[in-house]
Parts: structure tokens; sequence; C-alpha cells
């Protein structure tokens, strides 16, 4: 069952072939029912692998309660836990276990935190922790991302087992900030420490009060996923009701009615650490390694390195990450995919931008083409009227012309006319005075 | 390390060296495959099969004999024009086991003239569910672990019982397929051959593969658990078969056979066939190893040439390590920078269009200008001449003016002198 933050937007294109998907009755015996064994007898040749993560502050009894969860001493006095070692800053160390039973190998790797939260001024000390997940899935991502490709190793944080002081209040703010940083990048489980310190009713109340905290700051710890099996889902529902859970860790084997216990011996009587009344580490123990194993090491592969991953590429590829529906579309999609979806968006603005180009130009140029016939119809025009100005002037010059050509014509023939008459009157005098008749 | 329950633990400390410590009791980790175990089941199994042989040799009967159901499907003609592949979907179920099954036929295959282009719908029928998984991987946000795996975990090729060897279009598919999925070499209808032929023929069959360099699926031998039987059953390729869904009643029990008048084919004889060997190789023994095969080899090598072709690389040219996100901005830097480019290529084009057309616009602007100050010299010379006639004309009519003038003076004055004449003639007449 997984957060509803996980989920991909609806409407992705899929090239997976559409199927009708039809049931159908086997009438024999075919024989995939033994696919189950093929499974277990390859994933036992595999080999398993966990990464397990203690975070506390010194003092709470991380290393025994390793020592106790793995019934051998991990930790011993020759070979001291990171916590005794003094720290000055947060250190994240890691110790890698190959363990094999019963035909099973597991390569199982501790992850100590020592110094947190053991400083006066803690701002930050969660940093280091962070770092360290965030390369573990770096490192897968890199892995994973590689054009060749070869046998992946898992070594990303499965599970983070913090530890809370018993003070019997409630959460610290240290506790409450360091699982609200770390709740959505790794699997928190809350564990109450030394828990031998609380009455049952005080571990009652505190337990509320803490899940009553987690609550209200929206930390989401790892949830036990329901199972359809109803034997199982009953010791679910057992295991649901007592968190946080209250453990208790012991390097001392006593011997109490006979038999040999893990606890811790007081005055007043033993403190067992396999007794269910006590404490609740056997619940943890079941919980962590017989039962969810494999689930905390899905739910890490499929929501927290998931998240991880799409937080990553998203950066890369999104620019920024803005949450507009652009971005929620472009992650749908890988991100090689985007770029041919950018290319081809790309390619369609680029013709726009042609045709738009292409556009203006083509009216610049009618606009200019027609200023030029304008101005060559303009000068023709003006070229016609004075080309007709110039017609009409020298009509009326040549009609003047004519007109004085007629006057003058006219004239000199009155001239002539005249020219006669004076000639034939002298004429006419010469002969008058020939003849005498003029004194 | 001799401990109790034969477990121990053997620790690494980072930096310091190894050391072995016992288990002092159960601590339950051998609980882990049955842990996996369960999640797997719940979860559902998934298988695809592919068929491909030609029309005719009774994949669709064999799946149905394999499976013990009718799956859907009349048969195909022998007229189709090209080779498709057609796929169907079934959820079965065996005790508490749930396995998606999709069985992919090819239709046509090997009914044309010209066979040369057979394989390629089958190649990409492959390839497009290699790529479909491979762009589910690819993605920003994606959903691995619910997605419906479409790649071919298995491929049945179905060799005609001809009783002599390969035909060459057998060759030439298997060649091509052979590093995309896992070929299991099946002859059909082998109730047709003889035990005699029948070895002859494997073994014609085998050196064949062989000589022409195509690699089928091995059963691995690698597991001890189950090496014995896988080798042996590796030396009985390819599997002779026949498949049945028709019952017939030997005996007092009712098995699938081919009843003949000669005799019944048992299916579900060894003696008679090869059939129980396929269903316990493909089906009960190494299902899960086929699908592990097509994702850690073949689908590796799909995705190793798909991103090559793409230009990713791991380490750059100094051999260090390419981060993903290096990778990625690095692509993404080119891809950008190769769109700019071409916008940049394109606003080039157009500023010299720009500037062409501009110029010839100048040019006839000239041109234009050229023509109209020409007219405007004509012009002005037709004006001058026109002023030069006008003057000429206004000099002969002040000329002629004058001319006219002086004339009228002179006939004036010549009226006057001979008015005065003929009134001293007309007086000295009068005298």
């Amino acid at each position: 069952v997984l957060p509803p933050w996980c989920f991909v937007t609806p409407g992705q294109r899929n090239l997976n072939l559409k199927l009708f998907v039809s049931q159908r009755n086997l009438e024999g015996y075919v024989g995939f029912a033994n696919l189950p064994n093929q499974v277990y007898r390859k994933s036992v040749k595999r080999g398993f692998e966990f990464t397990l993560m203690v975070v506390g502050e010194s003092g709470l009894g991380k290393s025994t309660l390793i020592n106790s969860l793995f019934l051998t001493d991990l930790y011993s006095k020759d070979y001291p836990g990171p916590s005794l070692r003094i720290k000055k800053t947060v250190q994240v160390e890691q110790s890698k276990v190959l363990v094999k039973e019963g035909g099973v190998q597991l390569t199982l790797t501790i992850v100590d935190t020592p110094g947190f939260g053991d400083a006066v001024d803690n701002s930050n000390c969660w940093q280091p922790v962070i770092n360290y997940i965030d390369s573990k899935c770096e490192d897968f991502l890199n892995a994973e991302s590689r054009v060749n490709r070869r046998l992946m190793p898992d070594n990303r944080v499965h599970c983070c087992l913090y530890f809370i002081a018993p003070s019997g209040h409630g959460l610290k703010p240290l506790d409450i900030e360091f699982m609200k940083r770390l709740h959505d990048k790794v699997n928190v489980i809350p564990l109450i420490a030394k828990a031998d310190t609380l009455t049952p009713e005080e571990c009652q109340l505190f337990k509320k009060q803490i899940m009553k905290e987690i609550q209200e700051h929206k930390i989401q710890i790892y949830e036990f996923p329901d199972i359809e099996d109803d034997e199982d889902s009953k010791l679910i529902r057992k295991i649901k009701e007592r968190m946080p859970l209250a453990v208790v860790g012991s390097n001392v084997v006593i011997e109490v009615n006979g038999k040999k216990v893990r606890g811790r011996q007081y005055p007043w009587g033993v403190a067992e650490v396999e007794n269910g009344e006590h404490c609740d580490f056997t619940v943890l123990r079941n919980m962590l390694i017989r039962t969810h194993m494999q689930d905390l090491k899905d739910v890490t592969n499929n929501v927290h390195y998931e998240n991880y991953r799409s937080r990553k590429l998203a950066a890369v590829t999104c620019n920024g990450g803005v949450d507009t529906s652009k971005t929620k579309n472009q992650m749908t999609r890988s991100p090689l995919a985007q770029m041919e979806e950018e290319r081809r968006e790309h390619v369609m603005k680029m013709k726009k931008m042609e045709t738009e180009m292409e556009q203006v130009f083509e009216m610049k140029v009618k606009e200019k083409k027609q200023k030029l016939k304008d101005s060559e119809a303009e000068l023709e025009r003006r070229h016609e009227q004075m080309k007709k100005n110039l017609e009409a002037q020298y009509k009326e010059l040549e009609e003047k012309k004519r007109h004085h050509e007629e006057e003058k014509s006219n004239w000199e023939a009155q001239q002539r006319i005249l020219e006669q008459q004076k000639l034939d009157a002298s004429k006419t005098m010469e002969k008058n005075k020939k003849k005498g008749k003029i004194f | 390390m001799k401990c109790v329950n034969g477990s121990e633990i053997i620790i690494l400390w980072s930096g310091e060296g190894a050391r072995a410590v016992p288990l002092a009791g159960h601590v339950g980790f051998d609980s882990m495959p049955d842990q996996l175990v369960n999640k797997s089941v719940n979860h559902g199994f998934c298988f695809n099969i592919l068929c491909v042989g030609e029309t005719g040799l009774g994949k669709s009967t064999l799946m149905d004999t394999l499976f013990n159901t009718k799956f859907e499907g009349e048969p195909t003609q022998h007229n189709q024009p090209g080779v498709q592949l057609k796929s169907n979907t079934y959820e079965l179920q065996e005790s508490n086991v749930r396995l998606k099954l999709t069985v992919v036929n090819t239709v046509g295959f090997g009914d044309q003239i010209n066979k040369e282009d057979s394989y390629k719908s089958i190649v990409e029928f492959i390839d497009t569910q290699f790529e479909a998984y491979l762009q589910e991987e690819l993605k920003i946000k994606r959903t691995l672990h619910s997605y419906h795996d479409t790649r071919i975990h298995a491929c049945l090729y179905f060799i005609a019982p001809t009783g002599h060897s390969l035909k060459s279009l057998d060759l030439v598919t298997m060649k091509k397929l052979d590093s995309k999925v896992n070929i299991i070499p099946i002859i059909a209808k082998s109730d047709a051959i003889s035990k005699s032929e029948l070895t002859k023929f494997k073994i014609k069959i085998t050196s064949e593969l062989v000589s022409n360099g195509v690699q089928i699926y091995q059963f691995p031998t690698d597991d001890e658990t189950v090496a014995e039987i896988n080798s042996t059953m590796n030396g009985h390729l390819p599997f002779a078969v026949v498949g049945s869904t028709e019952e017939v009643k030997i005996g007092n029990k009712m098995v699938k056979a081919r009843q003949y008048p000669w005799g019944t084919v048992q299916v579900e004889n060894e003696n008679h066939c090869d059939f129980v060997k396929l269903r316990e190789m493909l089906i009960r023994v190494n299902m899960e190893d086929l699908r592990e095969q097509t994702h850690t080899r073949h689908y590796e090598l799909y995705r190793r040439c798909k991103l090559e072709e793409m230009g990713f690389k791991d380490t750059d040219p100094d051999c260090k390590p390419f981060s993903l996100q290096e990778t990625y901005e690095a692509k993404r830097n080119e891809f950008m920078g190769d769109l700019q480019k071409k916008e940049e290529e394109m606003r080039q084009m157009f500023v010299q269009r720009v500037k062409e057309k501009e110029a010839e616009l100048k040019e006839a602007e000239k041109e234009l200008h050229e023509k109209f100050d020409r007219l405007k010299k004509l012009h002005q010379d037709e004006k001058k001449k026109l002023e030069d006639k006008k003057k000429s004309l206004d000099d002969e009519l002040n000329g002629f003016k004058q001319k006219k003038t002086a004339a009228e003076l002179l006939q004036s004055q010549a009226q006057q002198a001979g008015g005065s004449t003929t009134l001293k003639r007309d007086k000295e007449r009068k005298k």
C-alpha cells in the first residue's frame, strides 16, 4: 500500500500494448504453479542484501540492541561499537556483515550515527544522515543509468531505527525535527529505547503521547502493509497497536528458572529481552527480520528511491521545477522523450515563426511595391499634365502664329493694294502731268 | 566455520579485516526467500510467448495443449500479404499462482512468394516491446513495479517436419532473432516423422544451427538443483512435438491424442513425442530463468545499443565516469544549442532575404527616378524649345507691329501730304 503522493498522473501515453485480458480456466496440469519454487531457488542462489541504520543519542543502547537482534556480539569489548569511540561531530559509519543461516545468505550493512544529538548545538545534526542516504540513492541511480549495466548492488538504506529516550513525557524537538526531515527519504521506525525504565502504564501513556505528536506533525513512519491472510493480519494489527515499539537490549545471558535468557539483572528481578510482557523486542525482531524485511526493501525501492529519482531528474530536465501543468506533463515522460517532444514543439514554433516572418515580409514588400507604384503613377500623372500643359501652350502658340500669319498676310495684302493704288495714283498723276492737265 | 544450525556470521568491518562469529540462535534470516516468494505470488506472474512458424504447423493447437485451455482464434488462411503479429493475453490460475500469459502468433509467416522481409515485422514487434519498457524505465515519474511487462520471454520456433534440414527462411529468421529473444526450436507435427528419421533430422538441424552461428536458448546448468535435468534436456533439442486438444480413451483414461487408422499418437507419452519435455523445460523448470535472461541479457543489449545510438556514454574522453546528471545536462545543452542554432540560421536567412529584397526595391526605385529625371529633362528641353519659339514669335510680332506702325505712319503722312497736294491741285485747278 503506497502513500498517495507516489502515483503517476493519469492519462500518460503508453507504448504498452493495450490488451483485453480474458480469464481462462485450466483443464489439467500445466505446471506454472511451480513458479514460486523457481523464484525461491533463484533468490537463494542470488543471495540477499539489507541495510539497517540506527540513529539516536549515545547511551540509548543502540549497539546493545544490535547485538541482541542478531544474537551475537557484533560489538564487543575488543571491537567496540562506534558510540564508544569519542567523536566530535556526527559521523556516519557502516559495517558489513555476511550472514549465513539455513542455506540463505544475507549481506547486512549496519549504519551507525555516533555523535548524533550529543553536541550542545544540534542544529543540522541530521544533515550527515541525509547526505549518506542521498549518496546511496545517487550511487544506485548512477549505476542504474549507466549504458553498460552490471549487477547493481543495492546499498540504499532500507530501514532507519530511531531511538527515543525514555523520558515518559513526549518527543523532544530534535526527535520531531529528525523524523520530519527523514520520513520521506527512508523507512523510519521509531523505538523507545531502554524501555525497562518505564512501567507498563507509563509506557502506554508514553506511546500514546508519541503517536499523537507524530500525527500532529504529520510524520509518516513506516506503515505495515495489510496482508490478505487473516492470521497474519491479526498479528499486524497487534503490532500496529504497540507502535512505537519499546525495546530492551542485552549482551548478557542470564539463567532464569533454569532457562538461559538474554536479560538485564536488577536487584528486584530480571528484565527479559525476549519476553513479550517485558518489552516489544521480539515484535521488533520478527517484524524487522522474519516478516517485513522484503517489504522494507520494496517500499525503499518503489517509493523513497523513486521520489529521489524523480526529484533529481526533474531538476535536470525541467529547469526549475515550477509546478505548472506543463511540468506535470513532463514528469510522465523520460527525459529523452521529453527532449523529443521539445524538438517537435520547436519545429512547430519555427514553422510558425517562419510563416509569420514570411507574412510580414510579403506585407512589407507589397507596401513598398505599392508605394513605388503610387509614386510612379503620380509622376506619370504629373508628366502627363505637364505634357498636356505644353501641348496646350504649343497649340496656343500655333494659334497665335497662325493668327499673326493671317493678320500679316492680310495686312501685307492690304499694303500691296495700297501700294498698287499709290502706284496707280502716281501713274495717273504722271499721265495727267504729261497731258498738261495739271498746271 | 562450524556453528549451531549451520549458521554463522562473518563480520567484515569497514577497513579492519574479517572475522567470523557464530550465531547463537535462530535469528530468522532464512525466511527471506519466503518473504520474496510471498510478495511475488501476491503480485502475480507474467509470461509472454512468441510462436514463429509457417501457417498450418499447429502453433495454436500446441499452445492450447501446453496450457490445457482453448485460446482464441480461428485457423488463418494462406493469403496474407505480409507477416502480422497477433497477440492475446489471458489470466490463468493454477493452485494459488496467477499467471498473465500473452501468446503472440505470427500470421502469414512463410506464405508469401518473396519472403525476404518476413523476419522484419517480428524483429520490429520484439523491439517495440523493449522500447516500451525502456521508455517506462526512463520516465521521470515511473511505475515499474506495476508495469505490465510485454517483452517476449520465449520464442518457440516451429520447424516444418520435412525430415531433411532447415529451410533457408528458418535460418535467416533465427539468425535475426537470436540476439533479441530466447529461441527454443521445436519440430512441429512430428508425428509425420519416424523415430530414425527424427534422430537424423535433429542432428542435421543442430549442426546447421551451429554452423550458421545461431544461438538458441540453453537451459541453465549453473544451479545444482536443476543442472542435471537441464543439461540432459539440452541434448534433446530441438523438441519434436505433437499437439492435440482432442481426447481419446486409452485403457481407462482419457488422454490427449491424435487417432490414426494405424494407431494413436499420445501427446503426453514420452515415447511418442517430446511434448512432456517441452512442458517441463518451458514451464515447470525454467520459466523464471527465461524471464531473467530476457531482462538481463536481451533487454540490456537492446538498451545499450539504443543509448549508444543516442550518444550516451559511460565515461568522458578522460575515462572519468559521467554522473547521470552530467550526462543529461550535457545532452540537454547540446540539444538546446542545436535548437538555437537552427533558429539563428532561419533568422539569418530571413535577414539575407530582406536585404536582397530591399536592394531590389531600391534598384527599382532608382530606375524609376532616373526615368522620370529623363522625362523631366525632355520636358524641360521641350519647354525651352517652346519658349524659344514663343520668343521668336513675339519678336516677329513685335517686328511686324513696328513695321505696321511705321507703315501706317508713312501712309498717314503720305495721305496728309497727298491730301494737301490734292488740295493744291484742286486749288490750282479752280484758278
